[in-house]
Protein backbone atom coordinates (compact mmCIF):
# COMPACT_ATOMS: atom_id res chain seq x y z
CA UNK A 1 0.00 0.00 0.00
CA UNK A 2 1.40 3.05 -1.02
CA UNK A 3 1.03 6.19 2.10
CA UNK A 4 -0.04 9.49 1.64
CA UNK A 5 -0.44 11.96 4.47
CA UNK A 6 -3.86 14.00 3.15
CA UNK A 7 -4.10 16.17 6.42
CA UNK A 8 -1.20 17.02 8.71
CA UNK A 9 -2.07 18.04 12.26
CA UNK A 10 -2.23 21.83 11.34
CA UNK A 11 -4.14 21.29 8.81
CA UNK A 12 -6.89 19.17 10.86
CA UNK A 13 -6.65 22.06 13.42
CA UNK A 14 -7.81 24.52 10.69
CA UNK A 15 -10.12 22.20 9.14
CA UNK A 16 -12.34 21.92 12.35
CA UNK A 17 -11.90 25.32 13.13
CA UNK A 18 -13.69 26.12 10.04
CA UNK A 19 -16.31 23.72 10.36
CA UNK A 20 -16.96 24.96 13.47
CA UNK A 21 -17.51 28.36 11.85
CA UNK A 22 -19.87 26.85 9.70
CA UNK A 23 -21.59 25.05 12.19
CA UNK A 24 -22.55 28.30 14.09
CA UNK A 25 -23.36 30.11 11.15
CA UNK A 26 -25.61 27.48 9.83
CA UNK A 27 -27.94 26.86 12.94
CA UNK A 28 -27.64 30.41 13.57
CA UNK A 29 -26.37 30.20 17.66
CA UNK A 30 -26.14 26.94 19.53
CA UNK A 31 -29.62 27.37 20.91
CA UNK A 32 -30.74 23.75 21.86
CA UNK A 33 -27.89 22.44 20.09
CA UNK A 34 -26.44 18.89 20.96
CA UNK A 35 -23.23 17.45 19.67
CA UNK A 36 -22.56 13.77 19.08
CA UNK A 37 -19.87 11.82 18.30
CA UNK A 38 -19.81 8.19 17.00
CA UNK A 39 -17.37 6.04 18.76
CA UNK A 40 -14.86 5.84 18.60
CA UNK A 41 -12.96 8.94 16.67
CA UNK A 42 -16.01 10.84 15.87
CA UNK A 43 -16.07 11.55 19.66
CA UNK A 44 -12.34 13.04 19.78
CA UNK A 45 -13.13 15.41 16.96
CA UNK A 46 -16.76 16.15 18.73
CA UNK A 47 -14.99 17.15 21.66
CA UNK A 48 -12.45 19.39 19.39
CA UNK A 49 -15.75 20.52 17.81
CA UNK A 50 -17.34 21.61 21.41
CA UNK A 51 -13.68 23.43 22.68
CA UNK A 52 -13.98 25.58 19.25
CA UNK A 53 -17.36 26.52 20.01
CA UNK A 54 -16.57 27.14 23.84
CA UNK A 55 -13.68 29.48 22.15
CA UNK A 56 -15.74 30.93 19.80
CA UNK A 57 -19.01 32.13 21.65
CA UNK A 58 -18.26 31.07 25.14
CA UNK A 59 -21.09 28.53 25.88
CA UNK A 60 -20.51 25.00 26.59
CA UNK A 61 -22.78 23.12 24.45
CA UNK A 62 -23.78 19.29 25.64
CA UNK A 63 -22.26 16.30 24.40
CA UNK A 64 -22.79 12.94 24.18
CA UNK A 65 -21.17 9.62 22.57
CA UNK A 66 -22.68 6.60 20.54
CA UNK A 67 -21.70 3.64 19.58
CA UNK A 68 -23.24 1.81 16.94
CA UNK A 69 -22.19 -1.64 16.93
CA UNK A 70 -25.37 -3.21 18.19
CA UNK A 71 -27.10 -1.19 14.97
CA UNK A 72 -24.55 -2.48 12.39
CA UNK A 73 -26.04 -4.02 8.90
CA UNK A 74 -23.60 -6.89 8.97
CA UNK A 75 -23.79 -8.26 12.48
CA UNK A 76 -24.24 -11.84 11.01
CA UNK A 77 -21.37 -11.50 8.19
CA UNK A 78 -18.78 -10.57 10.51
CA UNK A 79 -16.12 -13.20 11.48
CA UNK A 80 -16.07 -11.85 15.41
CA UNK A 81 -18.86 -10.12 16.97
CA UNK A 82 -17.61 -6.89 17.46
CA UNK A 83 -17.38 -5.13 20.81
CA UNK A 84 -19.86 -2.78 22.19
CA UNK A 85 -18.61 0.40 23.34
CA UNK A 86 -20.56 2.98 25.76
CA UNK A 87 -23.37 5.34 24.67
CA UNK A 88 -23.76 7.79 27.17
CA UNK A 89 -25.50 11.12 25.60
CA UNK A 90 -25.95 13.19 29.18
CA UNK A 91 -29.50 15.21 28.05
CA UNK A 92 -32.40 14.16 26.67
CA UNK A 93 -32.22 14.38 22.69
CA UNK A 94 -36.13 14.17 21.94
CA UNK A 95 -36.66 18.19 20.56
CA UNK A 96 -33.04 19.47 20.53
CA UNK A 97 -30.81 19.97 17.27
CA UNK A 98 -28.20 17.26 16.65
CA UNK A 99 -24.55 17.80 15.29
CA UNK A 100 -23.45 14.48 14.44
CA UNK A 101 -19.95 14.05 14.42
CA UNK A 102 -17.40 11.64 12.90
CA UNK A 103 -14.54 10.73 11.00
CA UNK A 104 -14.76 9.58 8.18
CA UNK A 105 -18.32 8.81 5.80
CA UNK A 106 -17.41 6.03 3.33
CA UNK A 107 -20.29 4.12 2.24
CA UNK A 108 -22.97 5.90 4.14
CA UNK A 109 -23.82 2.86 6.53
CA UNK A 110 -22.45 3.37 10.02
CA UNK A 111 -24.28 7.35 9.70
CA UNK A 112 -27.86 5.07 8.92
CA UNK A 113 -26.81 2.89 11.87
CA UNK A 114 -26.30 6.07 13.89
CA UNK A 115 -29.39 7.72 13.19
CA UNK A 116 -31.15 4.50 14.17
CA UNK A 117 -29.42 4.44 17.52
CA UNK A 118 -30.40 7.96 18.16
CA UNK A 119 -33.88 7.46 17.31
CA UNK A 120 -33.95 5.34 20.20
CA UNK A 121 -32.65 7.72 22.38
CA UNK A 122 -35.54 10.71 21.86
CA UNK A 123 -37.04 12.41 18.74
CA UNK A 124 -35.02 15.37 17.37
CA UNK A 125 -36.31 18.25 16.23
CA UNK A 126 -33.00 18.17 13.61
CA UNK A 127 -30.04 15.97 12.66
CA UNK A 128 -26.72 17.24 11.17
CA UNK A 129 -24.04 15.54 10.16
CA UNK A 130 -20.11 16.78 9.98
CA UNK A 131 -17.30 14.07 8.96
CA UNK A 132 -13.59 15.45 8.87
CA UNK A 133 -13.18 13.12 5.61
CA UNK A 134 -16.06 12.59 2.61
CA UNK A 135 -14.22 9.71 0.56
CA UNK A 136 -17.19 8.47 -1.53
CA UNK A 137 -18.01 5.12 -3.09
CA UNK A 138 -21.50 5.68 -1.20
CA UNK A 139 -23.94 2.52 -0.95
CA UNK A 140 -26.95 4.73 0.73
CA UNK A 141 -28.30 7.78 0.10
CA UNK A 142 -26.73 9.87 3.07
CA UNK A 143 -24.69 12.79 2.55
CA UNK A 144 -22.73 14.93 5.19
CA UNK A 145 -23.82 18.68 5.86
CA UNK A 146 -20.21 20.07 6.51
CA UNK A 147 -17.11 18.54 5.17
CA UNK A 148 -14.05 18.93 6.18
CA UNK A 149 -11.77 17.16 3.05
CA UNK A 150 -13.45 15.54 0.30
CA UNK A 151 -11.00 13.23 -1.57
CA UNK A 152 -11.84 10.68 -4.42
CA UNK A 153 -10.63 6.76 -3.32
CA UNK A 154 -10.57 3.36 -4.65
CA UNK A 155 -13.27 1.34 -2.58
CA UNK A 156 -10.00 -1.09 -1.87
CA UNK A 157 -8.37 2.23 -0.16
CA UNK A 158 -8.08 2.70 3.70
CA UNK A 159 -8.43 6.38 4.72
CA UNK A 160 -6.79 6.54 8.61
CA UNK A 161 -7.74 9.31 10.82
CA UNK A 162 -5.24 9.24 13.41
CA UNK A 163 -6.03 11.73 16.89
CA UNK A 164 -3.80 12.04 19.57
CA UNK A 165 -6.27 10.61 22.38
CA UNK A 166 -5.97 6.86 20.93
CA UNK A 167 -2.81 7.14 18.37
CA UNK A 168 -0.60 9.58 19.27
CA UNK A 169 -0.83 12.01 16.74
CA UNK A 170 -2.84 14.13 14.92
CA UNK A 171 -3.16 13.10 10.78
CA UNK A 172 -4.66 11.56 8.23
CA UNK A 173 -3.28 9.02 5.98
CA UNK A 174 -4.65 7.97 2.37
CA UNK A 175 -3.77 4.32 2.13
CA UNK A 176 -3.79 3.82 -1.41
CA UNK A 177 -3.88 0.35 -2.21
CA UNK A 178 -2.47 1.03 -6.26
CA UNK A 179 -4.66 -1.84 -7.48
CA UNK A 180 -2.91 -4.58 -6.53
CA UNK A 181 -6.06 -6.22 -4.78
CA UNK B 1 -9.26 -8.77 22.07
CA UNK B 2 -12.83 -10.82 21.04
CA UNK B 3 -14.96 -13.31 21.93
CA UNK B 4 -14.64 -17.20 20.71
CA UNK B 5 -17.02 -19.26 22.67
CA UNK B 6 -20.21 -20.80 21.36
CA UNK B 7 -21.02 -22.18 24.77
CA UNK B 8 -21.52 -21.50 28.30
CA UNK B 9 -21.38 -24.12 30.38
CA UNK B 10 -19.20 -22.97 33.30
CA UNK B 11 -16.75 -20.14 34.01
CA UNK B 12 -14.49 -22.39 35.88
CA UNK B 13 -11.90 -22.45 32.26
CA UNK B 14 -12.43 -18.97 32.10
CA UNK B 15 -9.40 -16.56 32.65
CA UNK B 16 -9.15 -13.39 34.37
CA UNK B 17 -9.35 -11.25 30.86
CA UNK B 18 -12.70 -13.28 29.62
CA UNK B 19 -14.45 -12.27 33.35
CA UNK B 20 -13.57 -8.75 32.54
CA UNK B 21 -14.08 -8.47 29.07
CA UNK B 22 -17.75 -9.62 30.14
CA UNK B 23 -17.90 -7.35 32.54
CA UNK B 24 -17.01 -4.76 29.97
CA UNK B 25 -19.63 -5.24 27.67
CA UNK B 26 -22.17 -6.01 30.39
CA UNK B 27 -22.12 -2.46 31.75
CA UNK B 28 -22.83 -1.40 27.81
CA UNK B 29 -26.07 -3.36 28.02
CA UNK B 30 -26.66 -2.01 31.83
CA UNK B 31 -27.29 1.40 30.20
CA UNK B 32 -29.64 0.42 28.00
CA UNK B 33 -32.18 -0.27 30.64
CA UNK B 34 -32.16 3.11 31.54
CA UNK B 35 -33.61 4.17 28.48
CA UNK B 36 -37.19 5.05 27.63
CA UNK B 37 -36.82 2.52 24.33
CA UNK B 38 -35.10 -0.51 25.52
CA UNK B 39 -34.23 -1.97 22.28
CA UNK B 40 -31.38 -2.39 20.24
CA UNK B 41 -31.64 -4.56 17.01
CA UNK B 42 -28.35 -6.51 17.64
CA UNK B 43 -29.99 -9.85 17.53
CA UNK B 44 -32.97 -9.43 15.12
CA UNK B 45 -33.65 -12.81 13.42
CA UNK B 46 -32.28 -15.24 16.00
CA UNK B 47 -34.26 -17.96 18.14
CA UNK B 48 -33.11 -18.00 21.73
CA UNK B 49 -35.31 -20.86 23.24
CA UNK B 50 -35.26 -21.33 27.13
CA UNK B 51 -35.41 -25.31 27.86
CA UNK B 52 -36.69 -25.65 31.73
CA UNK B 53 -36.70 -29.21 33.60
CA UNK B 54 -36.73 -27.27 36.86
CA UNK B 55 -38.99 -24.37 38.11
CA UNK B 56 -37.35 -20.98 37.81
CA UNK B 57 -38.59 -17.59 37.16
CA UNK B 58 -36.12 -15.19 38.13
CA UNK B 59 -33.40 -16.92 35.30
CA UNK B 60 -36.03 -17.63 32.54
CA UNK B 61 -38.03 -14.18 32.71
CA UNK B 62 -34.12 -12.60 32.50
CA UNK B 63 -33.20 -14.65 29.73
CA UNK B 64 -36.78 -13.84 27.73
CA UNK B 65 -35.85 -10.00 28.60
CA UNK B 66 -32.68 -9.94 27.86
CA UNK B 67 -33.01 -11.85 24.13
CA UNK B 68 -36.27 -9.50 23.60
CA UNK B 69 -34.09 -6.47 24.36
CA UNK B 70 -31.46 -6.92 21.52
CA UNK B 71 -34.84 -8.30 19.31
CA UNK B 72 -34.33 -11.87 19.61
CA UNK B 73 -37.49 -14.22 19.33
CA UNK B 74 -38.02 -15.99 22.52
CA UNK B 75 -39.36 -18.66 23.23
CA UNK B 76 -39.96 -20.87 26.58
CA UNK B 77 -40.77 -24.66 26.68
CA UNK B 78 -40.88 -26.30 30.24
CA UNK B 79 -41.05 -29.81 30.82
CA UNK B 80 -44.54 -30.01 32.22
CA UNK B 81 -47.55 -29.74 29.78
CA UNK B 82 -44.80 -30.54 27.17
CA UNK B 83 -43.59 -33.30 25.05
CA UNK B 84 -41.33 -34.32 27.98
CA UNK B 85 -44.64 -35.09 29.79
CA UNK B 86 -45.29 -37.32 26.95
CA UNK B 87 -42.33 -39.31 27.29
CA UNK B 88 -40.11 -37.72 24.63
CA UNK B 89 -36.49 -37.91 25.56
CA UNK B 90 -34.27 -34.52 25.68
CA UNK B 91 -32.42 -35.71 22.83
CA UNK B 92 -35.58 -35.84 20.25
CA UNK B 93 -36.80 -32.38 21.82
CA UNK B 94 -33.67 -30.66 21.19
CA UNK B 95 -33.09 -31.82 17.71
CA UNK B 96 -37.04 -30.94 17.13
CA UNK B 97 -36.21 -27.29 18.37
CA UNK B 98 -32.81 -27.03 16.91
CA UNK B 99 -34.74 -27.86 13.51
CA UNK B 100 -37.32 -24.92 14.09
CA UNK B 101 -34.47 -22.81 13.92
CA UNK B 102 -33.47 -22.31 17.51
CA UNK B 103 -29.94 -20.50 17.32
CA UNK B 104 -29.16 -20.84 21.14
CA UNK B 105 -30.18 -22.84 23.81
CA UNK B 106 -30.62 -22.20 27.40
CA UNK B 107 -30.95 -25.17 29.56
CA UNK B 108 -31.85 -25.52 33.06
CA UNK B 109 -31.65 -29.36 34.40
CA UNK B 110 -31.55 -31.29 37.64
CA UNK B 111 -29.21 -33.46 36.31
CA UNK B 112 -25.17 -32.53 36.43
CA UNK B 113 -23.79 -32.16 32.97
CA UNK B 114 -26.94 -31.95 30.93
CA UNK B 115 -25.73 -28.59 29.09
CA UNK B 116 -22.29 -30.69 28.33
CA UNK B 117 -25.11 -33.25 26.90
CA UNK B 118 -26.55 -30.89 24.78
CA UNK B 119 -23.18 -29.57 23.52
CA UNK B 120 -22.10 -32.88 21.92
CA UNK B 121 -25.89 -33.43 20.39
CA UNK B 122 -26.25 -30.18 18.90
CA UNK B 123 -25.28 -29.31 15.50
CA UNK B 124 -25.50 -25.46 14.97
CA UNK B 125 -26.91 -23.77 18.25
CA UNK B 126 -25.35 -22.72 21.48
CA UNK B 127 -26.02 -23.83 24.77
CA UNK B 128 -25.77 -21.71 27.78
CA UNK B 129 -26.40 -23.51 31.40
CA UNK B 130 -29.49 -22.39 33.46
CA UNK B 131 -27.90 -24.23 36.27
CA UNK B 132 -27.09 -27.98 36.25
CA UNK B 133 -28.17 -29.90 39.40
CA UNK B 134 -25.43 -29.13 41.96
CA UNK B 135 -22.51 -28.55 39.40
CA UNK B 136 -22.80 -24.98 37.85
CA UNK B 137 -24.66 -21.45 37.61
CA UNK B 138 -22.47 -19.19 35.52
CA UNK B 139 -24.83 -16.67 34.55
CA UNK B 140 -25.68 -16.21 38.32
CA UNK B 141 -21.97 -15.90 38.86
CA UNK B 142 -21.46 -13.78 36.34
CA UNK B 143 -24.48 -11.00 37.63
CA UNK B 144 -23.10 -11.48 41.14
CA UNK B 145 -19.84 -10.24 39.53
CA UNK B 146 -20.64 -7.75 37.73
CA UNK B 147 -23.26 -6.30 40.79
CA UNK B 148 -20.26 -6.15 42.93
CA UNK B 149 -17.83 -4.62 40.23
CA UNK B 150 -20.28 -1.82 39.62
CA UNK B 151 -20.30 -1.07 43.22
CA UNK B 152 -16.83 -1.57 44.27
CA UNK B 153 -14.91 -1.07 40.96
CA UNK B 154 -11.63 -3.71 41.38
CA UNK B 155 -12.24 -6.60 43.27
CA UNK B 156 -8.50 -7.35 43.71
CA UNK B 157 -8.17 -8.32 47.29
CA UNK B 158 -11.66 -7.59 48.29
CA UNK B 159 -13.82 -10.44 51.13
CA UNK B 160 -16.30 -12.70 50.03
CA UNK B 161 -18.03 -13.81 52.42
CA UNK B 162 -20.46 -16.95 51.06
CA UNK B 163 -22.59 -18.33 53.87
CA UNK B 164 -25.50 -21.00 53.65
CA UNK B 165 -25.58 -24.48 51.83
CA UNK B 166 -22.47 -25.08 49.97
CA UNK B 167 -22.51 -28.65 49.44
CA UNK B 168 -26.00 -28.49 47.61
CA UNK B 169 -25.31 -25.21 45.94
CA UNK B 170 -24.55 -24.59 42.44
CA UNK B 171 -24.14 -20.71 42.70
CA UNK B 172 -21.49 -21.29 45.04
CA UNK B 173 -19.13 -23.50 43.18
CA UNK B 174 -19.84 -20.87 40.56
CA UNK B 175 -19.25 -17.58 42.75
CA UNK B 176 -16.28 -19.07 44.26
CA UNK B 177 -14.76 -19.53 41.07
CA UNK B 178 -15.19 -16.29 39.38
CA UNK B 179 -14.63 -14.20 42.72
CA UNK B 180 -11.43 -16.13 42.83
CA UNK B 181 -10.45 -15.26 39.00
CA UNK B 182 -10.75 -11.25 39.70
CA UNK B 183 -8.53 -11.41 42.57
CA UNK B 184 -10.90 -11.78 45.71
CA UNK B 185 -10.83 -14.01 49.18
CA UNK B 186 -13.22 -16.12 49.54
CA UNK B 187 -14.50 -17.41 53.13
CA UNK B 188 -17.21 -20.29 53.23
CA UNK B 189 -19.62 -20.37 56.59
CA UNK B 190 -22.64 -22.66 57.34
CA UNK B 191 -23.30 -25.73 59.32
CA UNK B 192 -20.42 -28.30 59.00
CA UNK B 193 -23.55 -30.89 57.61
CA UNK B 194 -24.18 -28.42 54.71
CA UNK B 195 -20.18 -28.39 53.55
CA UNK B 196 -18.82 -30.44 50.94
CA UNK B 197 -16.07 -33.24 52.30
CA UNK B 198 -13.75 -32.30 49.37
CA UNK B 199 -14.15 -28.45 50.72
CA UNK B 200 -10.45 -27.66 50.33
CA UNK B 201 -10.83 -27.95 46.82
CA UNK B 202 -12.90 -25.16 46.38
CA UNK B 203 -9.87 -23.29 47.40
CA UNK B 204 -11.73 -20.68 50.18
CA UNK B 205 -11.46 -20.50 53.80
CA UNK B 206 -13.76 -22.18 55.68
CA UNK B 207 -15.03 -20.68 59.01
CA UNK B 208 -17.95 -22.49 60.93
CA UNK B 209 -18.45 -19.61 62.60
CA UNK B 210 -20.74 -16.83 60.47
CA UNK B 211 -19.50 -14.14 62.79
CA UNK B 212 -15.89 -14.63 62.01
CA UNK B 213 -16.44 -15.33 58.35
CA UNK B 214 -18.02 -12.26 57.61
CA UNK B 215 -15.49 -10.29 60.12
CA UNK B 216 -14.10 -7.62 57.74
CA UNK B 217 -16.21 -8.71 54.71
CA UNK B 218 -17.04 -6.39 51.49
CA UNK B 219 -19.54 -8.58 50.25
CA UNK B 220 -21.71 -11.22 52.46
CA UNK B 221 -23.60 -13.48 50.21
CA UNK B 222 -26.09 -15.78 51.79
CA UNK B 223 -27.20 -19.02 50.09
CA UNK B 224 -30.68 -20.09 49.86
CA UNK B 225 -31.98 -22.96 52.06
CA UNK B 226 -33.98 -25.34 50.58
CA UNK B 227 -36.36 -26.64 53.35
CA UNK B 228 -35.90 -29.89 52.11
CA UNK B 229 -32.46 -29.94 53.88
CA UNK B 230 -34.11 -29.88 57.37
CA UNK B 231 -36.52 -32.77 56.37
CA UNK B 232 -32.84 -34.64 55.46
CA UNK B 233 -31.87 -33.94 59.09
CA UNK B 234 -28.81 -31.63 58.10
CA UNK B 235 -30.13 -29.05 60.39
CA UNK B 236 -32.69 -28.87 63.10
CA UNK B 237 -35.00 -26.15 62.23
CA UNK B 238 -35.64 -23.04 59.99
CA UNK B 239 -35.71 -21.40 63.10
CA UNK B 240 -32.01 -22.34 64.85
CA UNK B 241 -30.55 -22.28 61.37
CA UNK B 242 -31.71 -18.48 61.34
CA UNK B 243 -30.04 -18.27 65.18
CA UNK B 244 -27.07 -19.14 63.83
CA UNK B 245 -26.66 -18.69 60.37
CA UNK B 246 -29.24 -15.96 59.23
CA UNK B 247 -28.24 -12.63 58.31
CA UNK B 248 -29.05 -10.07 60.85
CA UNK B 249 -28.79 -6.30 61.23
CA UNK B 250 -26.02 -7.18 64.76
CA UNK B 251 -24.42 -9.69 62.52
CA UNK B 252 -23.53 -6.92 59.49
CA UNK B 253 -21.94 -4.51 62.23
CA UNK B 254 -18.88 -7.24 61.95
CA UNK B 255 -18.35 -6.88 58.12
CA UNK B 256 -16.87 -4.00 56.75
CA UNK B 257 -19.19 -0.42 56.44
CA UNK B 258 -21.35 -0.63 54.22
CA UNK B 259 -20.39 -4.47 53.08
CA UNK B 260 -22.83 -5.36 50.07
CA UNK B 261 -25.64 -7.77 50.74
CA UNK B 262 -26.22 -10.06 47.85
CA UNK B 263 -28.40 -13.23 47.53
CA UNK B 264 -29.27 -15.07 44.01
CA UNK B 265 -33.22 -15.52 45.37
CA UNK B 266 -35.96 -16.56 45.65
CA UNK B 267 -34.79 -15.41 49.64
CA UNK B 268 -36.63 -17.30 52.57
CA UNK B 269 -37.61 -13.92 54.70
CA UNK B 270 -36.83 -15.05 58.49
CA UNK B 271 -34.59 -18.30 57.80
CA UNK B 272 -30.86 -16.92 55.76
CA UNK B 273 -31.97 -13.42 56.09
CA UNK B 274 -33.50 -11.36 58.06
CA UNK B 275 -36.53 -9.10 56.73
CA UNK B 276 -34.57 -6.10 57.63
CA UNK B 277 -31.49 -7.05 56.56
CA UNK B 278 -33.29 -7.69 53.15
CA UNK B 279 -34.94 -4.95 52.71
CA UNK B 280 -32.22 -2.76 54.38
CA UNK B 281 -29.52 -0.15 52.48
CA UNK B 282 -26.96 -2.35 52.13
CA UNK B 283 -29.05 -4.87 50.76
CA UNK B 284 -28.16 -5.58 46.78
CA UNK B 285 -30.41 -8.34 46.07
CA UNK B 286 -32.34 -6.09 43.29
CA UNK B 287 -29.97 -4.89 42.12
CA UNK B 288 -28.63 -8.18 41.12
CA UNK B 289 -31.81 -9.01 39.54
CA UNK B 290 -31.51 -5.72 37.17
CA UNK B 291 -27.45 -7.44 36.89
CA UNK B 292 -29.16 -10.65 35.79
CA UNK B 293 -30.88 -8.82 32.27
CA UNK B 294 -27.57 -7.00 31.58
CA UNK B 295 -25.10 -9.63 31.84
CA UNK B 296 -27.92 -11.89 29.82
CA UNK B 297 -27.83 -9.38 27.08
CA UNK B 298 -24.11 -9.19 26.81
CA UNK B 299 -23.80 -12.94 27.03
CA UNK B 300 -26.50 -13.34 24.36
CA UNK B 301 -24.67 -11.09 22.40
CA UNK B 302 -21.25 -12.38 22.02
CA UNK B 303 -22.55 -15.76 22.18
CA UNK B 304 -24.73 -15.52 18.82
CA UNK B 305 -23.03 -12.92 16.76
CA UNK B 306 -19.49 -13.85 14.90
CA UNK B 307 -18.65 -16.89 13.11
CA UNK B 308 -17.62 -19.58 15.85
CA UNK B 309 -16.39 -22.52 15.18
Amino acid sequence: MIKKVIMTEEEMDRTLSRIAYEVAEHLKGFNDVVIVGVQRRGVSLAKRLQKSFRDMDGVEVPMGELDITLYRDDLTLLQDQPLVRSTSVPVNITGKRILLVDDVIFTGRTVRAALDALMDLGRPSLVQLAVLVDRNNRELPIHPDYVGLKISTDKSDVVEVRVKEWDGDDQVILWEDGGEG
Amino acid sequence: MSWKRKHLIDVDDWEREDFELLLEQTSNMDSILDRSIKKAPALRGKIVVNIFYEPSTRTRTSFEIAGKLLSADVINWTASGSSAAKGESLRDTIWTLEAMGADAVVIRHGEVGVPYYLVEKLKKASVINGGDGTHAHPTQALLDLYTAWRELGSLDGKKVAIVGDILHSRVARSDIYAFKAVGAEVYLSGPSTLMPTDINSLNATYEPNIAEAIEGADIIYMLRIQRERQDAGLFPSLDEYHRRYGLTDRLIGKAKKGALVMHPGPINRGVEIASSVADGPQSFILKQVRAGVAVRMALLYLMLGGVKE
